[in-house]
């Protein structure tokens, strides 16, 4: 069919191979800058293409007509879900393809399980090891990341679920998957089929019962570890496969997702170990509210909320999660465009949990169509607060209470905070005065300079942008 | 290859890896992991290995549907990272054309 054909693993071949990982390195370079970074993004597809179709052209690859199946359906599905997603749901689709990732890479372990047990020779340790490894991971992501789907896509609770003496079974789980993957190793001139899917079941059981107890809040850490994880076990499938590009690819995810997961759970001021094995991302948030006491704070409505910002010289927004759920994206930017006529400069806040994945809530604002140069870190806004006139808190919660710092009993003692409180005044649009995630009362509300918007954040930000308009 | 080459790529490649990455600005991180998504469906090129060289009736299976994970990752991850970061390099629109906008209306 092809006139040209490569050696399986030949000198051609690898150094192919050597160019598509060097053109993934250089598209993610390149994704350092909002400006550069879609060309960065067709750098790394290039080089993409570089490794299929090397791949493609291996002297005695057949079976095309299952090639071009299995390309057709996974181009169909992974076309159509780009197109339709909408920016809300990132997270679940991040989820979705850590899943699949991790889902092929248990898949190639367990046919290259077979292939050698069929060529009927010693399993050599170089690859029986490293096929062990993709295979546990592999499946492990794959279960949990589905389970971090549904709980994203509220198919199932995100409240945690937890079955009694959950840490037990886990460990017992994890204790027989060693033991297997021992007894594998060991018995590497014949290994056993069985065995070893029986490894990839309980690594699935493995993966549903750690993601299960996990609550919503903890989802962007969950998301960021699979990415690591699925990074790691195609790395550990091109030591078993001998591919470089796999080996070095896998290794760049592997990075990212690793450093990924230590930003997100430093901004929550925990471990990743306390995450995962303890429920508390989400666990009291419905129940808490009821006993606390009214404490007195100061209420206000859209037009009061307008004559402030309309009169400040500068203004911080300071948006959550809850601003995503409402839809409100868009009424925002149209607030902070009406104070911008009128000179007033409008940056926004971002705290590095304020989505429900690393960088979510900058992709939810890009796409309102907000300049990326007023998205500020939490660093780089914080020293400004003394010199803000107004904060808006919109549809964020537990980022902005002192408490972390103020009070070292409070539970998210120590966590880092977007420092609000340190602004001239502070208007924060909510529904209620309930508390957020971590369960706990808001000491920002009742603040003396602190003014309570209560309604729907998009409905209030529309009708604070009329309003600064007839002024 | 032999196993210590290939342990010297990989220690190498954690190197580069965090160097780069830990370079990538926190607004980009989104675009991030959905490019590292599609990165990592270079898995397929296992799938297609397992495909081209079987002669199993499992093998056909567990190759075709890792094919098919590999390409969702690959397509769908490029082209989500592209469509995200068409946002963040749209231009923002200049002042003036905005207010000639409110102006008209």
């Amino acid at each position: 069919m092809i006139e040209a054909v490569l050696k399986p693993g030949g000198d051609a071949a690898t150094a192919l191979y050597i160019v598509a990982f060097s053109l993934f390195i250089i598209g993610i370079k390149q994704g350092t800058h909002p400006t550069t970074a879609k060309r960065g993004n067709l750098i790394a597809a290039a080089g993409m293409a570089v490794a299929v179709v090397t791949t493609l052209l291996l002297d005695g690859m057949g079976n095309w007509g299952l090639i071009v199946l299995g390309l057709g359906i996974g181009t169909a599905i992974g076309v159509i879900a780009s197109i339709r997603v909408q920016m809300t749901e990132m997270p679940q689709m991040v989820a979705l393809y850590n899943g699949v990732g991790g889902g092929a890479v248990a898949l190639i372990a367990w046919s290259e399980i077979r292939h050698g047990i069929s060529l009927g020779e010693d399993f050599p340790l170089d690859s029986l090891i490293p096929v062990i490894f993709a295979g546990i991971v592999g499946s492990v992501s794959f279960w949990g990341s589905n389970i971090a789907f549904a709980k994203l896509q509220d198919l199932i609770p995100t409240r945690p679920i937890a079955a009694p003496g959950q840490q037990v079974i886990n460990a017992v789980l994890l204790l027989a998957i060693i033991v297997i993957s021992v007894v594998l190793a060991v018995d590497h001139e014949s290994p056993s089929q069985g065995l070893f899917i029986l490894l990839l079941v309980l690594a699935a059981i493995l993966g549903n019962l750690v993601v299960l107890p996990i609550g919503g809040a903890d989802m962007p850490v969950v998301i960021s570890l699979l990415n690591a994880f699925t990074g790691l076990s195609a790395a550990a499938a091109g030591f078993a496969l001998d591919n470089v590009a796999l080996i070095v690819a896998g290794t760049l995810v592997g990075s990212s997702g690793t450093i990924l997961t230590m930003e997100m759970a430093t901004a929550m001021n925990r471990s990743v170990s306390n995450i995962l094995f303890s429920g508390f991302g989400g666990a009291p948030s419905g129940g808490g509210g009821g006993s606390t006491e009214e404490r007195p704070h100061v209420s206000i409505g859209a037009q009061d909320a307008a004559i402030k910002l309309a009169y400040a010289d500068s203004v911080v927004i300071v948006p959550g999660y809850g601003l995503a759920v409402a839809q409100a994206q868009h009424a925002i930017k149209e607030v902070a465009d009406e104070l911008e006529k009128r000179g007033v400069t409008v940056n926004y806040a971002i705290h590095p949990v304020a989505g429900r994945m690393p960088g979510h809530m900058n992709v939810l604002l890009a796409e309102a169509d907000v300049p990326y140069e007023n998205l500020k870190e939490m660093e780089e806004i914080n020293p400004e607060m003394p010199r803000t006139d107004v904060a808006v808190v919109v549809g964020a919660n537990d980022v902005t209470n002192p408490a972390a710092k103020n009070d070292p009993d409070s539970p998210i003692a120590g966590m880092p905070i977007i420092e609000v409180n340190e602004a001239q005044q502070v208007i924060v649009i909510k529904r209620s005065l309930s508390p957020g995630f971590a369960g706990i009362d808001n000491d920002l509300f009742y603040e003396p300079n602190t003014s309570m918007l209560f309604a729907d954040a998009k409905a209030a930000a529309a009708e604070i942008a009329a309003e600064i308009g007839n002024l | 290859m032999s196993l210590m080459t290939e342990i010297t790529i990989f220690v190498l490649a954690v190197f580069v890896g965090f160097e780069v990455i830990s370079k990538v600005p926190t607004t980009l991180h989104t675009p991030l992991m959905s490019q590292t998504n599609a990165i990592h469906g270079i898995v397929m090129l296992g799938g297609l290995i397992v495909v081209g060289f079987a002669n199993d009736g499992v093998e056909y299976v567990i190759g075709t549907i890792a094919i098919a994970f590999g390409a969702i990752n690959i397509v769908g991850g490029f082209m989500v990272t592209d469509r995200m970061l068409g946002m963040f390099s749209r231009k923002p629109r200049p002042k003036a054309e905005a207010d000639a906008k409110k102006g008209a209306g």
